[in-house]
């Protein structure tokens, strides 16, 4: 009984992106696309990131973390402000939900979002180059624990927003400088030293590092010390919301 | 009496404003119940306190014996509460909404057929697969009333469930919680439409400034102060009539050949009065008596407060 409150949160959560499908995941696939298409008709013969990997592959992985980082986030932020200001989220604040429940249902929505849009990113991009893979499992993890953190993300924030030109401020002055700084369309180690230091202050550099490496088993830093930062995240994220949730604040007030 | 709502010592503060003042008050089982009070009474601060929507500064509120901090789950599953404020999902349609709010309550497949019953009894069947945005506003504060009974709460909490709904919608309305209340569901009930209150609630509280002021039957209240007085108003043929020494301490008011009379109910008599007149000369042409109405028990109330506080 417990779990049908909980499943039927997370199940509403996706039915509320599936609806407008076009909007929330083509829409990111298709933005991909034309970063690719952008990207490797200009670079494709100038650079070569890692030893025998074109260019186009190297750019694929990190546009599909990209894709992830920012639907995660976007999924959960913009459903809480949403029902936020429209006033809908009491129905959810009313009905026998703890805190984590909410927290569960919600960043498990992000998540789905985030891999279904970064699997589109992957499948309209064979058509331009087929991928190798390294192993699945990091790409899984990394996928997963990348998503998660995003979605966490976008649940402090989606609480913290009052209007949505906080949100959109958030988004713009936060989300999107970190992942286009994050070593998307290059390796952090062609950066001169201090950009370099900086990146590797970036988490969401070792999100798409440790993913990368997942694909061609080669990255700028060890894939165990990328997961290790990607967790680490994730779980002062997590404890972070779950403590705003527990004290209501900004929802039970 | 068992209480469906127990409310202790409850305190709520919002920064420098005192919202709730140390309020005490039962609910009990089964009964229809208002919660009056002007605007900012605290009405619902209460409300949102009793639901979880907000959390209290100190004291301790319960439904169904059921605290709604330390048991949230059982006591949030015995309580539906329809909103002041038109909210909806512009995402689902009517159904959808429904069964999401079930699922939420645990509730699957089985609460289909109950389901069904509350869009035929609310009028929503044929706009069961109509998106919310679609509908009006009284379709959608219906809808709101569905979702608050979707999980068949012992409790119902109305926050002024008819404001700004057209004399049709709030008669069907009112049709549709007087047989959830003749079904044994207590109905709690906040309004600003004073005769509704008067006409269906079997207790009534009202808070002002963020304490009960007065709590007791309709009956009760209106034997109290102002609900025990009579106006009494007379026409008289001789605009220049002199009135009777033994009635100058009752006229209430008089311009010429109108006179305007308050008694007390359980001293005076409207034929004594009348007798009196007639003995001392008066040809009376019309007569109207109003007793006092809800309305006028409840500003007296509230006015009496505002010159306590002043």
């Amino acid at each position: 009984m417990r779990l049908r409150g909980f499943y039927t949160l997370f199940y509403k959560e996706m039915l509320r992106f599936t609806k407008v499908a076009w909007q929330t995941l083509l829409a990111p696939v298709i933005t991909a696309l034309l970063y690719l298409l952008v990207f490797a008709h200009v670079l494709e013969s100038r650079v070569e990131v890692f030893d025998g990997v074109s260019y186009t592959a190297f750019l694929i992985p990190g546009l599909m973390m990209m894709s992830l980082i920012q639907n995660a986030f976007a999924n959960t932020s913009s459903s809480i402000i949403q029902s936020k200001l429209t006033g809908n989220i009491v129905f959810v604040l009313l009905a026998p939900l703890s805190y984590l429940e909410f927290f569960l249902a919600f960043v498990g929505a992000a998540v789905v979002r985030g891999v279904v849009v970064a699997l589109g990113v992957y499948v309209a991009a064979w058509f331009f180059v087929p991928l190798p893979l390294h192993s699945v499992w990091v790409l899984f993890l990394f996928a997963l624990l990348g998503s998660a953190a995003m979605g966490t993300l976008g649940m402090v924030a989606g609480i913290w927003a009052e209007k949505f030109d906080q949100l959109a401020g958030f988004q713009n002055f936060v989300i999107m400088p970190l992942s286009f700084l994050s070593g998307v369309f290059y390796s952090v180690d062609s950066l001169p030293p201090f950009w370099q230091g900086l990146s590797r202050l970036n988490p969401f550099f070792y999100m798409i590092d440790g993913f990368r490496y997942g694909f061609f088993g080669q990255s700028d830093v060890h894939p165990l010390f990328s997961l290790s930062i990607v967790s680490l995240s994730l779980v002062i994220l997590a404890v972070s919301t779950v403590t705003l949730l527990n004290k209501g604040y900004r929802l039970r007030n | 009496m068992s209480s469906a709502i127990s409310i202790r010592e409850t305190h709520k503060c919002f920064g420098e404003l005192h919202a709730l003042k140390g309020v005490d008050l039962e609910i009990h089982q089964g009964e229809f119940f208002g919660l009056l009070g002007p605007n900012g009474a605290g009405k619902s601060t209460l409300i949102n306190i009793i639901a979880g929507l907000t959390r209290a500064d100190g004291g301790q509120v319960s439904v169904m014996g059921y605290d709604v901090v330390i048991d949230y789950r059982r006591s949030r599953r015995c309580l539906g509460i329809v909103p002041q404020e038109l909210v909806f999902d512009p995402f689902f349609s009517v159904r959808e909404v429904l069964r999401l709010q079930a699922g939420y309550f645990g509730l699957g497949a089985e609460v289909e057929p109950w389901i069904n019953e509350l869009l035929d009894a609310l009028m929503l069947a044929d706009k069961a697969d109509a998106n919310m945005r679609s509908l009006s506003g009284g379709m959608k504060r219906r809808v709101l009333v569905a979702q608050a009974l979707v999980h068949k709460p012992e409790v119902v909490v109305l926050d002024e469930p008819t404001a700004g709904v057209d004399v049709e919608l709030r008669q069907s309305l009112w049709q549709f919680i007087k047989r959830m209340h003749e079904r044994g569901h207590t109905i709690v009930l906040t309004t600003h439409y004073l005769e509704e209150a008067e006409s269906l609630c079997d207790r009534i509280a009202i808070l002002n400034h963020g304490e009960i002021v007065a709590l007791d039957t309709k009956e009760g209240l209106l034997k109290h102060g102002v609900g025990n007085r009579i106006c009494m108003s007379v026409k008289v043929a001789d605009a220049g009539w002199t009135l009777p020494q033994v009635l100058t301490n009752k006229l209430k008011e008089r311009a010429g050949a109108q006179l305007v009379f308050q008694l007390d109910r359980s001293e005076d008599s409207i034929i004594d009065v009348l007798d009196t007149l007639r003995k001392g000369g008066a040809e009376v042409l019309e007569l109207q008596t109003k007793t006092a109405d809800l309305e006028d028990v409840f500003i007296e109330l509230i006015a009496n407060r505002k010159v306590k506080a002043s």
